[in-house]
């Protein structure tokens, strides 16, 4: 109750400014229509009908919730209409681009550690790569991926969303693999371990908490990856596509209600990354 | 197994270090043998070079210049023969790893069968009074005991000799004092070489054979001496007659070593 109570308190606080936007963002519209027909409305008169608009500035919340209840719950999660079924597509993407930055993370992280020249070239145009706008790279993954004659577009989403998600994997990692200190380094070395021998039993569990940590980041990168990637023109599935086909067609409706769709796919992904965590902790022997 | 055999000889060593300020001469012509079964201190100021020369004896320094035995053998060829074990002065438990695990390590690495490990983890655990601690975590334990823990983990893979840096000098005096007691019954029963650094001048005579005062710039010897008193030896030893002179030949070792300054 004690961790609930401070969540509800600014969740209530963000739907009262929520309304009070909405009132006055869609009444707008109500002036307009009352001017044309030269009938003066009182704002007792105007607030109802903020309420209720087929296409809201702002959708106040309850119209968003209905749309978000009828998309995931009202119709056959096959229907090209249900988001259970986009953001299925987009759960896909996201999760191939999350084991896809992973590996690459790791493996870069690895090297970097490892090898000095790695590190002095590598880790530069890591940090490079992520100031370039995602927005615009997408589109050019997903042409050059057509280009080499790869039908659909799983491989390029995964590519984009590994493309953001394997940096803070990679950043982490190279803090941990680096975490043990000289003593424990030194201590291997009176056994007389080999490189993998250190590698395996100091430096890989030594960088775990780290590794973890920087998974929760990774997860929702992948994401919001994966969604940049369904934007592009022609794309037809997934929580991107539901948007952009709601903001194209003036639908906002369907526009917010596939951004809570993917603000709710993003809050379980982030529950179960720290699920996973707090079984490995516990098996690390972490004071819980 | 005789007594007095060398089992680690200095002759002239020599220890530079390049630093961002210019060369350090950390060791400058240390002579020293060390026999089977002592138990030889270290004492001097930081500095003084006495972690430095127990480093060069575990090859984790390189002597610049001289001779270092350790078996007859370079301290590189005696560590892959598993010669010695390293306490360091934290315990440096690894967290993720229970007590057992922790002491289980050296033993996973130099390729002991898994029921190997099993025995010898038992047996040193409870050579250090830890039985029944196995299963625990590190930070479930004192101080003190985790010290312990680290002991028997260097002393599972049964090397000759046990070199420890400073192992009590975070501890409290109290402790301190218990585990002096029990590394002396440990030496007792194992008849273990041990190289023993410390800045404590009543640990120092409390627990060696031979204590060897060292001085800073440069880090050399300055004193050499065989203690008289008997192996047993109970902590009242140290309001004996011959327990204090040792004391003070130790202390003033150390003022003359400063004095040159």
């Amino acid at each position: 109750m004690n961790r609930v109570l401070p969540v509800l308190t600014v969740l209530a606080g963000i739907v009262v400014i929520w309304y009070a936007a909405a009132i006055w963002m869609n009444s707008t519209w109500v002036f307009d229509q009352a001017n044309r027909a030269g009938t003066p409305v009182s704002w007792a008169e105007v607030i109802p009908q903020t309420m209720t608009q087929d296409r809201p500035l702002l959708p106040p919340p309850h119209q968003v919730g209905a749309e978000l209840w009828k998309g995931l719950f009202g119709q056959a999660i096959t229907s090209k209409r249900s988001l259970v079924y986009h953001g299925y597509v987009t759960f896909k993407g996201t999760m191939m681009g999350f084991g896809l930055g992973i590996l690459a993370g790791v493996l870069l992280a690895m090297a970097i550690v490892r090898f000095r020249v790695m590190d002095m070239s590598v880790m530069p145009w890591a940090i490079i790569s992520q100031t370039i706008p995602i927005v615009a790279l997408a589109p050019m993954i997903i042409t050059l991926s057509s280009q080499m004659g790869l039908s659909g577009r799983d491989l390029p989403k995964a590519v984009i969303a590994a493309y953001l998600s394997f940096f803070p994997v990679l950043v982490s990692m190279v803090k941990g693999l680096r975490a043990p200190d000289q003593m424990q380094l030194d201590l291997l070395k009176t056994y007389g371990a080999s490189e993998m021998a250190t590698f395996l039993k100091l430096r890989l569990p030594a960088s775990m908490p780290y590794f973890f940590a920087s998974l929760k980041v990774a997860v929702a990168a992948s994401l919001v990856g994966t969604i940049v990637g369904e934007l592009p023109t022609g794309a037809i599935e997934g929580l991107g596509a539901r948007m952009l086909i709601g903001s194209q067609f003036g639908e906002p409706l369907i526009m917010w209600a596939a951004l809570f769709a993917a603000a709710i796919l993003a809050g379980l992904l982030i529950l179960v990354v720290g699920f996973v965590e707090r079984l490995a902790r516990k098996r690390m022997g972490v004071p819980a | 197994m005789s007594l007095d055999r060398p089992v680690i000889e200095a002759k002239g060593l020599d220890l530079v270090f390049q630093t961002a300020d210019g060369p350090v001469q950390a060791l400058q012509d240390v002579n020293l043998t060390i026999n089977r079964g002592d138990f030889v201190s270290f004492i001097g100021p930081s500095g003084c070079g006495k972690t430095t020369f127990l480093r060069c004896i575990a090859a984790l320094e390189h002597p610049t210049s001289g001779v270092l035995t350790v078996n007859g053998m370079t301290p590189d060829e005696a560590r892959k023969q598993r010669a010695y074990g390293y306490v360091f002065q934290a315990a440096g438990l690894y967290p993720w790893r229970t007590i057992a695990g922790n002491i289980r390590l050296p033993l996973e690495i130099m390729g002991f069968s898994r029921a190997e490990q099993e025995e010898r983890t038992e047996r040193v655990l409870e050579l250090v009074e830890l039985k029944g601690f196995g299963k625990k975590f590190p930070w479930q334990l004192s101080g003190g005991m985790q010290q312990r823990a680290s002991i028997a983990r260097a002393l599972a893979f049964d090397a000759d000799i046990l070199l420890m840096d400073e192992p009590f000098g975070a501890l409290d005096e109290i402790v301190r004092d218990r585990l002096n007691e029990e590394v002396l019954k440990l030496w007792a029963r194992t008849g273990k070489t041990i190289g023993f650094v410390t800045h404590s001048i009543p640990e120092a005579v409390y627990l060696s054979t031979k204590i060897v005062v060292m001085s800073p710039r440069p880090g050399r010897i300055t004193d050499v001496i065989d203690s008289p008193l008997p192996k047993e030896r109970p902590l009242d030893i140290r309001d004996s007659r011959e327990f204090i002179e040792i004391a003070h030949r130790v202390r003033e070792g150390l003022r003359a070593g400063h004095h040159e300054d």
